[in-house]
Protein backbone atom coordinates (compact mmCIF):
# COMPACT_ATOMS: atom_id res chain seq x y z
CA UNK A 1 0.00 0.00 0.00
CA UNK A 2 2.81 2.33 0.91
CA UNK A 3 4.57 1.56 -2.37
CA UNK A 4 1.46 2.48 -4.38
CA UNK A 5 1.23 5.78 -2.52
CA UNK A 6 4.89 6.58 -3.10
CA UNK A 7 4.54 5.80 -6.82
CA UNK A 8 1.47 8.06 -7.06
CA UNK A 9 3.32 10.88 -5.31
CA UNK A 10 6.30 10.34 -7.60
CA UNK A 11 4.15 10.67 -10.72
CA UNK A 12 2.62 13.84 -9.29
CA UNK A 13 6.00 15.38 -8.45
CA UNK A 14 7.31 14.55 -11.93
CA UNK A 15 4.40 16.35 -13.57
CA UNK A 16 4.72 19.34 -11.23
CA UNK A 17 8.35 19.64 -12.33
CA UNK A 18 7.35 19.35 -16.00
CA UNK A 19 4.69 22.02 -15.60
CA UNK A 20 7.15 24.45 -14.07
CA UNK A 21 9.65 23.64 -16.81
CA UNK A 22 6.96 24.36 -19.42
CA UNK A 23 6.29 27.74 -17.82
CA UNK A 24 9.94 28.59 -18.38
CA UNK A 25 10.26 27.18 -21.88
CA UNK A 26 7.10 27.88 -23.92
CA UNK A 27 7.00 31.07 -25.98
CA UNK A 28 3.90 33.12 -25.07
CA UNK A 29 1.36 33.67 -22.29
CA UNK A 30 -1.36 31.41 -23.65
CA UNK A 31 0.94 28.43 -24.24
CA UNK A 32 2.38 28.92 -20.77
CA UNK A 33 -1.10 28.84 -19.29
CA UNK A 34 -1.71 25.55 -21.11
CA UNK A 35 1.33 23.91 -19.53
CA UNK A 36 0.80 25.56 -16.17
CA UNK A 37 -2.84 24.60 -15.77
CA UNK A 38 -2.79 21.03 -17.02
CA UNK A 39 0.44 19.79 -15.50
CA UNK A 40 0.07 21.47 -12.12
CA UNK A 41 -3.56 20.39 -11.70
CA UNK A 42 -2.75 16.78 -12.52
CA UNK A 43 0.49 16.83 -10.53
CA UNK A 44 -1.08 18.28 -7.40
CA UNK A 45 -4.00 15.86 -7.68
CA UNK A 46 -1.71 12.85 -7.82
CA UNK A 47 0.63 14.09 -5.09
CA UNK A 48 -2.22 14.65 -2.65
CA UNK A 49 -3.97 11.36 -3.48
CA UNK A 50 -0.65 9.55 -3.03
CA UNK A 51 -0.20 10.98 0.46
CA UNK A 52 -3.81 10.02 1.22
CA UNK A 53 -3.05 6.43 0.22
CA UNK A 54 0.03 6.26 2.44
CA UNK A 55 -1.90 7.63 5.43
CA UNK A 56 -5.40 6.09 5.13
CA UNK A 57 -6.83 8.10 8.04
CA UNK A 58 -6.11 11.34 6.11
CA UNK A 59 -7.65 10.09 2.87
CA UNK A 60 -10.96 11.99 2.89
CA UNK A 61 -9.40 15.32 3.71
CA UNK A 62 -6.77 14.78 1.03
CA UNK A 63 -9.54 13.97 -1.46
CA UNK A 64 -11.32 17.20 -0.49
CA UNK A 65 -8.17 19.29 -1.10
CA UNK A 66 -7.53 17.49 -4.41
CA UNK A 67 -11.07 18.04 -5.70
CA UNK A 68 -10.92 21.67 -4.61
CA UNK A 69 -7.70 22.20 -6.58
CA UNK A 70 -9.19 20.33 -9.56
CA UNK A 71 -12.23 22.62 -9.61
CA UNK A 72 -10.65 26.02 -8.89
CA UNK A 73 -7.40 25.84 -10.86
CA UNK A 74 -8.98 25.99 -14.35
CA UNK A 75 -11.15 28.91 -13.24
CA UNK A 76 -8.29 31.07 -12.02
CA UNK A 77 -6.18 30.43 -15.11
CA UNK A 78 -9.20 31.15 -17.28
CA UNK A 79 -9.57 34.51 -15.50
CA UNK A 80 -5.91 35.40 -16.17
CA UNK A 81 -6.18 34.30 -19.82
CA UNK A 82 -9.29 36.37 -20.42
CA UNK A 83 -7.69 39.41 -18.79
CA UNK A 84 -4.56 39.10 -20.93
CA UNK A 85 -6.70 38.72 -24.06
CA UNK A 86 -8.63 41.88 -23.14
CA UNK A 87 -5.51 44.00 -22.56
CA UNK A 88 -4.11 42.71 -25.85
CA UNK A 89 -1.10 40.59 -24.99
CA UNK A 90 0.08 39.43 -28.45
CA UNK A 91 0.29 35.84 -29.63
CA UNK A 92 3.72 34.47 -30.51
CA UNK A 93 5.10 34.45 -34.08
CA UNK A 94 4.39 30.80 -34.70
CA UNK A 95 0.62 31.16 -34.32
CA UNK A 96 -1.36 30.14 -37.37
CA UNK A 97 -4.88 31.46 -36.80
CA UNK A 98 -6.59 34.08 -34.66
CA UNK A 99 -10.38 34.32 -34.82
CA UNK A 100 -10.80 36.70 -31.90
CA UNK A 101 -11.89 39.60 -34.13
CA UNK A 102 -14.72 37.57 -35.61
CA UNK A 103 -15.84 36.60 -32.10
CA UNK A 104 -15.82 40.18 -30.78
CA UNK A 105 -17.64 41.58 -33.83
CA UNK A 106 -20.39 39.01 -33.62
CA UNK A 107 -20.98 39.76 -30.00
CA UNK A 108 -21.52 43.45 -30.73
CA UNK A 109 -24.09 43.02 -33.48
CA UNK B 1 11.87 4.72 4.33
CA UNK B 2 9.15 6.65 2.60
CA UNK B 3 10.11 9.78 4.60
CA UNK B 4 13.50 9.79 2.85
CA UNK B 5 11.88 9.49 -0.58
CA UNK B 6 9.51 12.31 0.34
CA UNK B 7 12.45 14.57 1.20
CA UNK B 8 13.90 13.85 -2.26
CA UNK B 9 10.50 14.74 -3.77
CA UNK B 10 10.53 18.00 -1.80
CA UNK B 11 13.89 18.82 -3.38
CA UNK B 12 12.53 18.15 -6.87
CA UNK B 13 9.52 20.38 -6.23
CA UNK B 14 11.85 23.14 -5.03
CA UNK B 15 13.74 22.92 -8.33
CA UNK B 16 10.43 23.32 -10.15
CA UNK B 17 9.51 26.38 -8.08
CA UNK B 18 12.91 27.86 -8.89
CA UNK B 19 12.23 27.46 -12.63
CA UNK B 20 8.92 29.30 -12.26
CA UNK B 21 10.63 32.01 -10.21
CA UNK B 22 13.03 32.64 -13.10
CA UNK B 23 10.04 33.11 -15.39
CA UNK B 24 8.53 35.45 -12.82
CA UNK B 25 11.63 37.65 -12.85
CA UNK B 26 12.20 37.77 -16.62
CA UNK B 27 8.56 37.59 -17.75
CA UNK B 28 8.05 40.36 -20.30
CA UNK B 29 4.44 41.22 -19.38
CA UNK B 30 2.41 41.35 -16.20
CA UNK B 31 0.30 38.39 -17.35
CA UNK B 32 3.40 36.19 -17.56
CA UNK B 33 4.18 36.99 -13.96
CA UNK B 34 0.60 36.27 -12.90
CA UNK B 35 0.74 32.88 -14.62
CA UNK B 36 4.03 32.09 -12.89
CA UNK B 37 2.50 33.00 -9.52
CA UNK B 38 -0.49 30.77 -10.27
CA UNK B 39 1.76 27.82 -10.98
CA UNK B 40 3.91 28.43 -7.90
CA UNK B 41 0.93 28.58 -5.56
CA UNK B 42 -0.55 25.37 -6.91
CA UNK B 43 2.83 23.67 -6.58
CA UNK B 44 3.13 24.86 -2.99
CA UNK B 45 -0.23 23.28 -2.12
CA UNK B 46 1.23 19.91 -3.14
CA UNK B 47 4.42 20.69 -1.22
CA UNK B 48 2.50 21.48 1.98
CA UNK B 49 0.73 18.13 1.85
CA UNK B 50 4.07 16.33 1.52
CA UNK B 51 5.41 18.40 4.44
CA UNK B 52 2.39 17.35 6.49
CA UNK B 53 3.36 13.73 5.89
CA UNK B 54 7.06 14.27 6.67
CA UNK B 55 6.36 16.04 9.97
CA UNK B 56 3.24 13.92 10.73
CA UNK B 57 1.13 17.01 11.46
CA UNK B 58 -2.55 16.78 10.56
CA UNK B 59 -2.99 20.54 10.91
CA UNK B 60 -0.84 21.19 7.81
CA UNK B 61 -3.66 19.79 5.68
CA UNK B 62 -5.93 22.57 6.94
CA UNK B 63 -3.16 25.03 6.17
CA UNK B 64 -2.95 23.79 2.59
CA UNK B 65 -6.74 23.95 2.14
CA UNK B 66 -6.86 27.56 3.33
CA UNK B 67 -3.79 28.37 1.24
CA UNK B 68 -5.38 27.08 -1.94
CA UNK B 69 -8.59 28.99 -1.19
CA UNK B 70 -6.67 32.24 -0.63
CA UNK B 71 -4.59 31.67 -3.76
CA UNK B 72 -7.75 31.23 -5.82
CA UNK B 73 -9.33 34.41 -4.50
CA UNK B 74 -6.09 36.37 -4.85
CA UNK B 75 -5.54 35.28 -8.44
CA UNK B 76 -9.10 36.25 -9.38
CA UNK B 77 -8.41 39.67 -7.84
CA UNK B 78 -5.15 39.97 -9.82
CA UNK B 79 -6.94 39.02 -13.05
CA UNK B 80 -9.65 41.60 -12.42
CA UNK B 81 -7.02 44.23 -11.73
CA UNK B 82 -5.20 43.36 -14.98
CA UNK B 83 -8.45 43.56 -16.91
CA UNK B 84 -9.62 47.00 -15.91
CA UNK B 85 -7.19 48.51 -13.37
CA UNK B 86 -9.50 48.42 -10.34
CA UNK C 1 -36.25 21.11 -15.06
CA UNK C 2 -38.51 20.69 -12.10
CA UNK C 3 -37.44 23.97 -10.54
CA UNK C 4 -39.24 26.24 -12.99
CA UNK C 5 -42.45 26.05 -10.96
CA UNK C 6 -41.18 25.96 -7.41
CA UNK C 7 -43.63 23.53 -5.86
CA UNK C 8 -43.40 22.15 -2.36
CA UNK C 9 -41.64 18.99 -3.56
CA UNK C 10 -39.06 21.04 -5.44
CA UNK C 11 -38.35 23.13 -2.36
CA UNK C 12 -37.87 20.09 -0.16
CA UNK C 13 -35.63 18.56 -2.82
CA UNK C 14 -33.45 21.69 -2.92
CA UNK C 15 -33.26 21.72 0.86
CA UNK C 16 -32.14 18.09 0.96
CA UNK C 17 -29.54 18.58 -1.79
CA UNK C 18 -27.98 21.52 0.00
CA UNK C 19 -28.26 20.02 3.48
CA UNK C 20 -26.54 16.76 2.52
CA UNK C 21 -23.79 18.61 0.67
CA UNK C 22 -23.10 20.97 3.58
CA UNK C 23 -23.16 18.21 6.15
CA UNK C 24 -20.82 16.02 4.11
CA UNK C 25 -18.43 18.98 3.82
CA UNK C 26 -18.59 19.56 7.59
CA UNK C 27 -17.97 15.90 8.29
CA UNK C 28 -14.93 15.72 6.01
CA UNK C 29 -13.51 18.95 7.44
CA UNK C 30 -13.84 18.02 11.11
CA UNK C 31 -13.10 14.32 10.55
CA UNK C 32 -14.55 13.10 13.85
CA UNK C 33 -17.61 11.22 15.12
CA UNK C 34 -17.81 13.23 18.34
CA UNK C 35 -21.57 13.82 19.03
CA UNK C 36 -21.10 17.50 19.92
CA UNK C 37 -19.32 18.19 16.64
CA UNK C 38 -22.00 16.30 14.72
CA UNK C 39 -24.79 18.22 16.48
CA UNK C 40 -23.15 21.58 15.70
CA UNK C 41 -22.68 20.55 12.08
CA UNK C 42 -26.28 19.44 11.66
CA UNK C 43 -27.70 22.62 13.18
CA UNK C 44 -25.46 24.91 11.10
CA UNK C 45 -26.33 22.96 7.94
CA UNK C 46 -30.07 23.20 8.65
CA UNK C 47 -29.92 26.96 9.25
CA UNK C 48 -27.78 27.61 6.17
CA UNK C 49 -29.88 25.46 3.86
CA UNK C 50 -33.12 27.06 5.14
CA UNK C 51 -31.70 30.49 4.28
CA UNK C 52 -30.00 29.59 1.00
CA UNK C 53 -32.23 26.97 -0.63
CA UNK C 54 -34.26 29.69 -2.37
CA UNK C 55 -31.19 31.00 -4.21
CA UNK C 56 -30.15 27.48 -5.05
CA UNK C 57 -32.66 27.06 -7.86
CA UNK C 58 -31.02 29.82 -9.89
CA UNK C 59 -28.20 27.40 -10.63
CA UNK C 60 -30.62 25.31 -12.71
CA UNK C 61 -29.45 21.92 -11.51
CA UNK C 62 -31.60 19.10 -12.89
CA UNK C 63 -33.45 16.62 -10.67
CA UNK C 64 -31.77 13.34 -9.89
CA UNK C 65 -32.40 10.27 -12.02
CA UNK C 66 -30.78 6.91 -12.67
CA UNK C 67 -29.92 7.73 -16.29
CA UNK C 68 -28.44 11.11 -15.34
CA UNK C 69 -26.20 9.63 -12.66
CA UNK C 70 -25.07 6.91 -15.07
CA UNK C 71 -24.17 9.42 -17.77
CA UNK C 72 -22.47 11.67 -15.24
CA UNK C 73 -20.25 8.82 -14.08
CA UNK C 74 -19.43 8.01 -17.70
CA UNK C 75 -18.62 11.68 -18.27
CA UNK C 76 -16.27 11.65 -15.28
CA UNK C 77 -14.46 8.58 -16.60
CA UNK C 78 -14.03 10.15 -20.05
CA UNK C 79 -12.76 13.31 -18.37
CA UNK C 80 -10.17 11.38 -16.33
CA UNK C 81 -8.94 9.59 -19.45
CA UNK C 82 -8.63 12.89 -21.30
CA UNK C 83 -6.74 14.51 -18.39
CA UNK C 84 -4.14 11.74 -18.42
CA UNK C 85 -3.82 12.02 -22.20
CA UNK C 86 -3.49 15.80 -21.92
CA UNK C 87 -0.60 15.55 -19.52
CA UNK C 88 1.43 13.20 -21.64
CA UNK C 89 0.69 15.46 -24.61
CA UNK C 90 1.98 18.55 -22.78
CA UNK C 91 4.99 16.63 -21.46
CA UNK C 92 5.88 15.54 -25.00
CA UNK C 93 5.59 19.09 -26.33
CA UNK C 94 7.64 20.62 -23.52
CA UNK C 95 10.44 18.07 -23.60
CA UNK C 96 10.80 17.85 -27.40
CA UNK C 97 13.88 19.88 -28.41
CA UNK C 98 12.11 21.59 -31.33
CA UNK C 99 8.91 22.57 -29.45
CA UNK C 100 6.31 21.05 -31.84
CA UNK C 101 3.55 23.62 -31.29
CA UNK C 102 1.24 25.36 -33.74
CA UNK C 103 -0.90 27.63 -31.57
CA UNK C 104 -4.00 29.51 -32.62
CA UNK C 105 -7.35 30.79 -31.40
CA UNK C 106 -10.56 29.31 -32.79
CA UNK C 107 -14.31 29.54 -32.13
CA UNK C 108 -16.49 26.54 -31.38
CA UNK C 109 -20.24 26.21 -30.88
CA UNK C 110 -22.18 24.54 -28.10
CA UNK C 111 -25.82 23.51 -27.83
CA UNK C 112 -26.03 23.54 -24.04
CA UNK C 113 -28.46 26.01 -22.50
CA UNK C 114 -27.85 26.25 -18.75
CA UNK C 115 -24.99 28.33 -17.38
CA UNK C 116 -23.74 25.58 -15.11
CA UNK C 117 -23.56 23.13 -18.03
CA UNK C 118 -21.51 25.65 -20.00
CA UNK C 119 -19.19 26.14 -17.04
CA UNK C 120 -18.64 22.39 -16.73
CA UNK C 121 -18.00 22.14 -20.47
CA UNK C 122 -15.51 25.02 -20.40
CA UNK C 123 -13.61 23.60 -17.46
CA UNK C 124 -13.47 20.17 -19.08
CA UNK C 125 -12.12 21.71 -22.28
CA UNK C 126 -9.47 23.49 -20.23
CA UNK C 127 -8.30 20.17 -18.80
CA UNK C 128 -8.19 18.23 -22.08
CA UNK C 129 -5.30 17.86 -24.55
CA UNK C 130 -4.04 21.06 -26.03
CA UNK C 131 -7.13 23.24 -25.65
CA UNK C 132 -8.30 25.82 -23.20
CA UNK C 133 -11.23 28.21 -22.92
CA UNK C 134 -10.63 31.94 -23.20
CA UNK C 135 -14.16 33.33 -23.27
CA UNK C 136 -17.84 32.35 -23.42
CA UNK C 137 -20.56 34.40 -25.08
CA UNK C 138 -24.03 33.03 -25.79
CA UNK C 139 -23.58 29.68 -27.46
CA UNK C 140 -20.01 30.20 -28.66
CA UNK C 141 -16.72 29.49 -26.94
CA UNK C 142 -13.34 31.06 -27.75
CA UNK C 143 -10.66 28.37 -27.56
CA UNK C 144 -6.88 28.56 -27.57
CA UNK C 145 -5.52 25.46 -29.28
CA UNK C 146 -1.86 24.52 -28.95
CA UNK C 147 -1.87 22.43 -32.15
CA UNK C 148 -4.46 23.73 -34.61
CA UNK C 149 -5.80 20.99 -36.87
CA UNK C 150 -8.73 22.76 -38.54
CA UNK C 151 -9.81 26.38 -38.87
CA UNK C 152 -13.48 25.77 -39.72
CA UNK C 153 -15.96 26.15 -36.90
CA UNK C 154 -17.85 22.90 -37.48
CA UNK C 155 -14.73 20.75 -37.65
CA UNK C 156 -13.20 22.25 -34.53
CA UNK C 157 -16.49 21.80 -32.69
CA UNK C 158 -16.46 18.15 -33.64
CA UNK C 159 -12.85 17.71 -32.58
CA UNK C 160 -12.99 19.58 -29.27
CA UNK C 161 -16.45 19.74 -27.79
CA UNK C 162 -18.32 16.70 -29.07
CA UNK C 163 -16.95 14.05 -26.74
CA UNK C 164 -18.18 15.87 -23.62
CA UNK C 165 -21.29 17.42 -25.05
CA UNK C 166 -22.98 14.14 -25.86
CA UNK C 167 -22.87 13.21 -22.17
CA UNK C 168 -23.69 16.64 -20.77
CA UNK C 169 -26.69 16.94 -23.11
CA UNK C 170 -28.26 13.92 -21.42
CA UNK C 171 -27.36 15.03 -17.91
CA UNK C 172 -28.81 18.53 -18.37
CA UNK C 173 -31.67 17.60 -20.72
Amino acid sequence: MELVGVIFTGIGVLFLLLGNFGILRLPDVYNRIQAGTKCTTFGTFFTIIGIGIIQPEWFWKCLLIAVFVLVTNPISSHAIARASKKIGVPLCDRSVVDQTKEFVEREET
Amino acid sequence: MSETIMVVFLGLISVGILLSLIRMFIGPTASDRAVAVDTITTTIVGMLVILAFVFQRYIYLDVSLVYSLLAFVGLCAIARFLERGF
Amino acid sequence: MVNKNPSFVGKVGNFLYLFSFLFLLWFVLTNTLNPEELFTGISISIVLSLILSNNYKKLGLPPLGIKRIEYFIMFTLVLLKEIVKANFDVAYRVLHPKLPIKPGIVIIKTELKQDIAKIILANSITLTPGTFTLDIKGNELLIHWINVRSEKKEESTKKIGERFEKYLKVVFA
